[in-house]
């Protein structure tokens, strides 16, 4: 394996500049099957070249031309299988983060590669990572922004990044410079660095890494507000980056600092900052505008979502703005108006594919990381390594304190001790320091070796031990956990309500607060924005009832998934149904249960019929982890079902004028459920006559506690039909007529509801946190 | 400009309306809570609604009667009476913006439940209109038509579906088993509480405006 990846040294920056190609129109001249390149150990010779008239070669090898992609595909397939590897081995992913194993993984392959004598790559070239690897994971953390706690928490955020990163670069980089000079004699190399230069190497090191966080944090679970804060600390703090290492770098370039130059670079940062988000917006609403028109093909709307978003992210660093800031922005702002235009399946295409990229791209990254680490160049130096992770503790710990301190004052929920310890212990640092000091220039900085060994020192110091330790300290001190958050119905009605109400309480008051603020923001989108960006009439669907109907469908297709008559695993087992809500008429004396006791015979042959076009019951996962996916319920069985569904929503508009069949006691011989019964073993058209334009029902029986199997499920197809149709996207249209019935008895539309409401009387699925609400909720 | 002589006169009243309510605010939030209400009562003692409704920030929201109601609510002023005011005097303004007090960090637990009971009662009152304890399923689905009120065409139907699952969800939680004949009444306080548990009621209703500064004056124990 190692032999072959590594054949020469710089096989994939190579493959980035350019250069394959002239290596590949170089090799393809030859027609001889030994290459002259000088790493290929494979070079056999067929034994034909040696004959004046040549033979035509049977057999041929030619490793120049595809050892490029070869290379590739080969290192991330080891990726690929060493994530395999780490979950069949118990319980080793409880006790090491993966991070950790990655990069020992990294480190062995160097060390293999350099024991055969072969120069390891420099695999972790800035380009590869900055422009290939490093913008799956951000967009992936940028779609999927959870933005309400993000929005809350924005100022304590940005604090931190801005504030806490500048606090960082100054107090390390000051100090280091003090050591150097002070501490040790004037001769050695350490008193030879500059302040510029510690500086430089303060900004670099002193930056929280997104990858490192995302990776670290994804396993502990903790609660939603620690980890936006901290997750959103190192995603902003990228503009400030980005601006100290361009400010030091020119000012080590030119030697000189003037105080124009310092305001300069303050001036800089707001650019770089807004720029950044600037043109990540601008290219945002050119995807959701771009989406509202795709609804004639549907299979490109991913890319566009990809390409608009890598876009942003490239042409921010032309202009050597905030790259990732860009792309956060363009992700984050196009992402309600793309999933409200948008098919379901595009949706799942999207979220699958910045999963997997996401995944793949992190899990290279640790590699690289050994890699790297094994291929130098190092340059130890004992004081300067010990001294730079003393201070890089010590400032994070400084900083996050004295910030908090400042914070509480304006926060209304304010940060405890253990919140604070866990900010501070979450401060790692990753692969994009190590990627910005091996951009350093060697010429302005000869100390570019002792800065890189100090770099993956800290490095591994806060991968491993912070990133190891930090799960059992989470335990022990109790922080609370993410919560198995079960966004129900009545929470989000009153979450509304208290928008309204607190806006209204601040409106009376004369106060323009917070949320007088985001009602404004929320009506100018409501109004000018949604009408241009979606398309059609999903632009007026208020939040609320997106809400229901995605919960409604969740249920719906959860539902179809446990395979029919298994009753659904509730959370609270509850036999409480519709009729146990409704006010019961005055007049009736007591609630009589017409319900048509179909014979048990048809029951079977009902549902054996469901059984054999159902899916199987689908293991639902409990908790959210970025690597993993919620079950989709849109397995390709189940979109066949939905045209059927399609289909029977056709019949039913011609049969509207069919009376229901709930008042006849039995049916008879050729009452709907029988057609039903025939028409579903006819294979082609699995379609339901419904016995009313109301929902289909097959009712097996209804409300008695006694039989488990009572649950109706083409009720809930009928629903989901005619509220969904494949191509819709992800906003339904309000059930209009089907719930009424044309003579509604009182105990119909009871019933009718109660059929609707007892598979809603099984407490929703748990919500997707990362689908759920809209942009402004 | 507000009348300063009758603002002075009155603070020990309303100082006492803080120690009452447990509310830590500062004399110069009371001040401009004051001006506040002098600027909406036209510079008279009390307002009446008629004053609340000619806020025209408040146009907008679709709430607003059961906001403007909820002031002039008997219930919302501690002391066990029902039925509704005509006008309302500052201290009774007072009372009612008393609910939306944040909590102080170093409040006892004993403290941070009995506001949140509070606010959770304030919110209950603002859907049983007819004061029988509980909300029914009727007052649910004017609560949730309300709340769509604003957003155009809805059909009806669909708000009554919503509160028809919502009202399904607090009966499958709080009261699990119920024989098919059994009839639910409507959400009671207690269940009330119970489906809200998982919003962190006394961080989230609150304003903000009432927490800056805060001199705490935090005495004697709520009476309600």
């Amino acid at each position: 394996l190692s032999a072959t990846t590594c054949a020469g040294s710089g096989c994939l920056p190579v493959f980035l500049e350019g250069s394959v190609f002239t290596v590949a129109v170089a090799s393809s001249d030859q027609h001889s099957p030994i290459t002259a390149h000088s790493g290929s150990h494979k070079a056999t010779d067929h034994g034909s070249h040696n004959n004046t008239g040549k033979a035509f070669p049977v057999l041929d090898l030619n490793y120049e031309n595809v050892r490029v992609p070869f290379e590739i595909s080969l290192w991330v397939l080891l990726a690929s299988l060493m994530k395999l590897g780490f979950h069949l081995v118990p319980h080793l992913s409880n006790i090491v983060p993966e991070s950790c194993l990655l990069i020992v993984v990294g480190l062995l392959v160097g060390g293999i590669i350099r024991g055969t004598g072969e120069t390891v790559p420099p695999v972790l070239d800035s380009k590869l990572f900055f422009y290939i690897l490093l913008p799956p994971i951000i967009l992936d953390a940028g779609y999927f922004l959870p933005i309400r706690p993000f929005m809350e928490n924005l100022g304590t955020i940005l604090i931190f990044a801005v504030v806490g990163t500048l606090w960082n670069a100054f107090f390390v980089g000051g100090l280091l410079y003090g050591v150097c000079q002070i501490g040790t004699e004037s001769s050695s190399i350490l008193s030879r660095i500059g302040l510029l230069q510690c500086l430089l190497f303060g900004s670099i090191i002193s930056a929280v890494d997104p990858v490192a966080v995302l990776a670290v944090f994804e396993e502990i679970h903790i609660n939603e507000l620690l980890h936006i804060l901290v997750f959103g600390e190192s995603l902003l703090n990228d503009a400030v980056t980005v601006v100290l290492y361009h400010l030091f770098e020119e000012f080590s370039g030119i030697g000189s600092v003037t105080l124009l130059k310092g305001f300069l670079g303050v001036i800089s940062f707001f650019v770089v900052a807004l720029g950044g988000v600037l043109v990540g917006v601008l290219y945002g609403i050119l995807a959701a505008f771009t989406s509202r028109f795709t609804s004639h093909t549907r299979v490109i709307e991913p890319l566009f979502v990809f390409l608009y978003s890598y876009m942003a992210y490239l042409s921010a660093e032309i202009f050597h703005l905030s790259g990732i800031m860009a792309l956060i922005a363009c992700g984050a702002v196009m992402r309600p108006y793309v999933e409200a235009n948008i098919s379901h399946k595009s949706h799942t295409t999207i979220k699958y594919f910045l999963k997997m990229w996401s995944s793949v791209s992190e899990t290279l990254i640790f590699i690289f990381l050994g890699v790297a680490t094994v291929a130098g160049p190092h340059d130890w130096n004992w004081t300067f390594v010990t001294v730079t992770v003393i201070l890089c503790l010590v400032a994070r710990v400084i900083g996050v304190v004295g910030l908090t301190f400042i914070i509480n004052k304006f926060r209304i929920v304010k940060l405890t001790t253990k919140d604070q310890f866990i900010i501070a212990y979450g401060g790692l640092r990753g692969a994009i320091a190590f990627s910005l000091g091996f951009l350093l220039n060697k010429e302005h900085f000869p100390e570019r070796e002792i800065f890189l060994t100090a770099i993956i020192t800290v490095i591994f110091f806060t991968v491993f031990v912070q990133g190891m330790t930090i799960k059992p300290l989470v335990e022990l001190l109790a922080v609370k956990k993410k919560q198995e958050a079960k966004r129900s119905i009545n929470e989000e009605i009153h979450t509304q309500f208290l928008d309204h109400l607190l806006t209204g309480i601040e409106d009376i008051c004369g106060h323009y607060g917070h949320h007088h603020w985001k009602d404004k923001l929320n009506r100018f989108n409501k109004k000018y924005v949604k009408k241009c960006l979606i398309a059609g009439e999903r632009s007026k669907e208020p939040q609320l009832i997106a809400f229901y109907h995605k919960m409604e469908m969740k249920q719906a297709i959860q539902l179809v998934e446990s395979g029919g008559g298994i009753k659904m695993p509730s959370a609270v087992p509850s036999t409480v149904s519709m009729q146990n809500i409704q006010p019961r008429p005055s007049t009736k004396p007591a609630p009589e249960r017409a319900i048509p006791q179909l014979s048990k015979n048809k029951e079977e042959e009902i549902r054996k019929i469901l059984r054999t076009n159902l899916q199987r019951t689908r293991q639902r996962l409990r908790s959210y982890n970025r690597h993993t996916l919620v079950a989709d319920p849109y397995e390709d069985g189940l979109s066949d079902l939905f045209l059927k569904k399609q289909k029977m929503f056709q019949i039913e508009k011609k049969l509207k004028e069919m009376n229901t069949y709930l008042t006849v006691p039995a049916p008879p011989p050729d009452s709907p459920t029988m057609c039903r019964a025939r028409l579903a073993s006819d294979p082609q058209a699995y379609s339901i006559k419904p016995a009313s334009n109301k929902v289909p029902m097959i009712q097996v029986d209804l409300a008695s506690p006694q039989s488990p199997d009572s649950v109706n499920l083409l009720d809930e197809f009928g629903q989901a039909n005619q509220q969904e149709e494949e191509e819709q996207g992800l906003m339904m249209k309000p059930p209009s007529r089907p719930r009424e019935a044309k003579k509604p008895s009182e105990e119909d539309e009871a019933k009718d509801q109660q059929r609707l409401m007892r598979c809603l009387s099984d407490p929703g699925p748990s919500a997707d946190e990362d689908e759920d609400g809209a942009f402004l909720p | 400009m507000y009348n300063y002589k009758h603002y002075c006169k009155n603070l020990h009243k309303y100082i006492h309306i803080v120690d009452v309510c447990f509310f830590t605010v500062s004399q110069e939030q009371i001040k401009n809570l004051y001006q506040r209400f002098q600027q909406l009562s036209g510079n008279h003692e009390k307002i009446s609604r008629d004053d609340l409704e000619r806020i025209p920030a408040l146009n907008n929201n679709p709430i607003r009667k059961q906001i403007i109601t909820a002031f002039f609510d008997k219930r919302n002023q501690h002391q066990n009476d029902v039925g509704s005011l005509d006008e309302i005097g500052f201290e009774q303004f007072l009372m009612v913006m008393s609910h939306f007090r944040p909590v102080n960090s170093t409040a006892t637990e004993e403290e941070k439940v009995t506001v949140r009971k509070q606010k959770l009662r304030f919110l209950f009152n603002m859907h049983d209109t007819d004061n029988d304890g509980i909300i029914t399923l009727d007052e649910y689905r004017t609560v949730v038509e309300e709340l769509l009120s604003q957003s155009g065409a809805i059909e009806t139907e669909v708000a009554r579906s919503i509160a028809d699952a919502a009202m399904l969800e607090v009966a499958s939680t709080n009261v699990p088993h119920m024989a098919p004949d059994d009839f639910y009444e409507g959400i009671t306080f207690e269940h009330f509480e119970q489906i809200l548990k998982g919003i962190e009621m006394e961080s989230r209703m609150s304003i903000r405006f009432l927490d800056m500064n805060t001199a705490t004056m935090r005495c004697g124990k709520l009476s309600s």
